[in-house]
């Protein structure tokens, strides 16, 4: 059976993707960023995924508001960065997809109620791409397969941290049931507090990433209880990326230790956040944690 | 009978919030037609057409006066105002030279060093 060893979550600022494509990771600006991958480094060596299963949010890329899923899965061979209008160069290899896991996880997923779109073609934007350029830097291709897991901050009404956690449980399970004996390993891109836009820009709230980076592993039950219009006011409108941390956390079991964070203000107009969570227990799920009664 | 709003819907635009906007159904349906503009320039052809007759380009994609007027300006906040989601100005941004700091800095105000040192301080 499918094991999920851990999660990831990290920032994706396009700016993180100008840098790599520069080779600026040890200039003094970037470099308290940088660093701060190198123990990820050491714990994606140690545990060697086959697949990341990525929740990220689409930019304007894919997704345009004449069709907007609130939850999309990837089912393609392939997924490619393209061209996003302003200029990371396109110096990304093809993600390599699952396809049998991505179609486990729509059926399972469907079968729980989350009725999610299916993409048989998607582009993936800097959400997916730089963060995968920072796990595994310098790669000619890729040595993990991806599913894709799009959830919408474009244009509200979005999904509850709530839903989102839920919608994490749910892909917990479904990895879990995949009769293939495959290591997965979780991804949440975005964050950590921002606002690009309005006369409150360049708002950010140190506070309060602090506090969502301990709740994360401690008590994510905790999270789930900001409404959407809580989380723009306390981490600004695309602090609410925040979602996605919360969607990767409700795949673990419930018993999860961080192995190795970090945080640093600025990157660009954010604050950049990075945490590994080891998956302690495999197989059984916690429900006591509260993963399942938010 | 008056147009009832619904409770969800985000506010008519003088009560809205500017400070921290709400990209949701009232500014989502006023923005179409600019946000659609905004997507089409995640192709070089396009950004280059934009580039060389700004009018035809918009008019094209039958921006409103006001909408227009924005652009023409190149002002965030009157964009934001007609409707515009910042993940789409910002593929508009970008061929107009300006980053994140530049349109963070037009927002507030500020000049483009005091808002680099403001995000800095928020580390403090």
């Amino acid at each position: 059976m499918a094991r999920i060893v851990g999660a990831i979550t990290t920032s994706h600022v396009p700016a993180i993707g100008n840098a790599i494509a520069r080779g600026l990771q040890r200039d003094a600006y970037w470099k308290p960023f940088f660093d701060g991958f190198a123990g990820v480094h050491r714990w994606l060596e140690e545990m060697r995924p086959d697949v990341a299963v990525i929740f990220y949010n689409d930019h304007g890329l894919n997704f345009f508001l004449d069709k907007m899923p609130t939850f999309a899965v990837g089912a393609a061979d392939e997924y490619r960065y393209a061209d996003e209008g302003w200029g990371i160069p396109a110096m990304f290899a093809p993600f390599p997809g699952q396809t049998r896991l991505s179609w486990h996880l729509i059926e399972s997923l469907v079968r729980d109620e989350f009725d999610v779109t299916t993409c048989q073609e998607m582009q993936v934007d800097h959400a997916f791409a730089v963060p995968m350029a920072l796990l595994w830097p310098g790669t000619a291709s890729w040595p993990v397969k991806t599913v894709p897991i799009a959830i919408n901050t474009v244009q509200h009404p979005l999904p509850s941290a709530a839903r989102c956690f839920k919608l994490g449980c749910a892909v917990g399970r479904a990895i879990e049931s995949f009769p293939q004996d495959l290591n997965v390993v979780v991804l949440g891109t975005g964050g950590l507090s921002h606002q690009l836009e309005g006369t409150r820009a360049g708002f950010i709230n140190k506070e309060f990433d602090l506090m969502c980076m301990d709740k994360l592993v401690s008590d994510p039950a905790a999270l789930t209880r900001y409404s959407n219009a809580q989380l723009v006011e306390l981490a600004g409108s695309q602090g609410v990326e925040l979602l996605m941390w919360v969607a990767a956390r409700g795949a673990l079991t419930g018993r999860v230790s961080s192995v190795h964070s970090n945080y640093h203000i600025p990157i660009s107009n954010t604050a950049a956040g990075l945490m590994v969570m080891e998956n302690q227990s495999s197989g059984v799920r916690s429900r006591a944690a509260g993963a399942e009664t938010v | 009978m008056p147009f009832a709003r619904e409770s969800w819907q985000i506010g008519p635009m003088e009560t809205n919030d500017w400070a921290t906007p709400t990209f949701g159904a009232d500014l989502a349906q006023r923005g179409y037609a600019l946000n659609k503009m905004c997507y089409s320039f995640n192709h070089a052809e396009n950004r280059a057409a934009f580039v060389h007759d700004e009018d035809a380009y918009c008019a094209r994609f039958g921006l409103t006066e006001t909408q227009r007027l924005a652009v023409k300006h190149r002002n965030v906040i009157e964009m934001l105002q007609a409707g515009g989601n910042v993940y789409y100005l910002a593929k508009l941004a970008g061929i107009l030279g300006l980053n994140v700091q530049d349109i963070g800095a037009q927002q507030t105000g500020m000049s483009v060093e005091a808002f680099k040192s403001k995000l800095v301080s928020a580390g403090k």
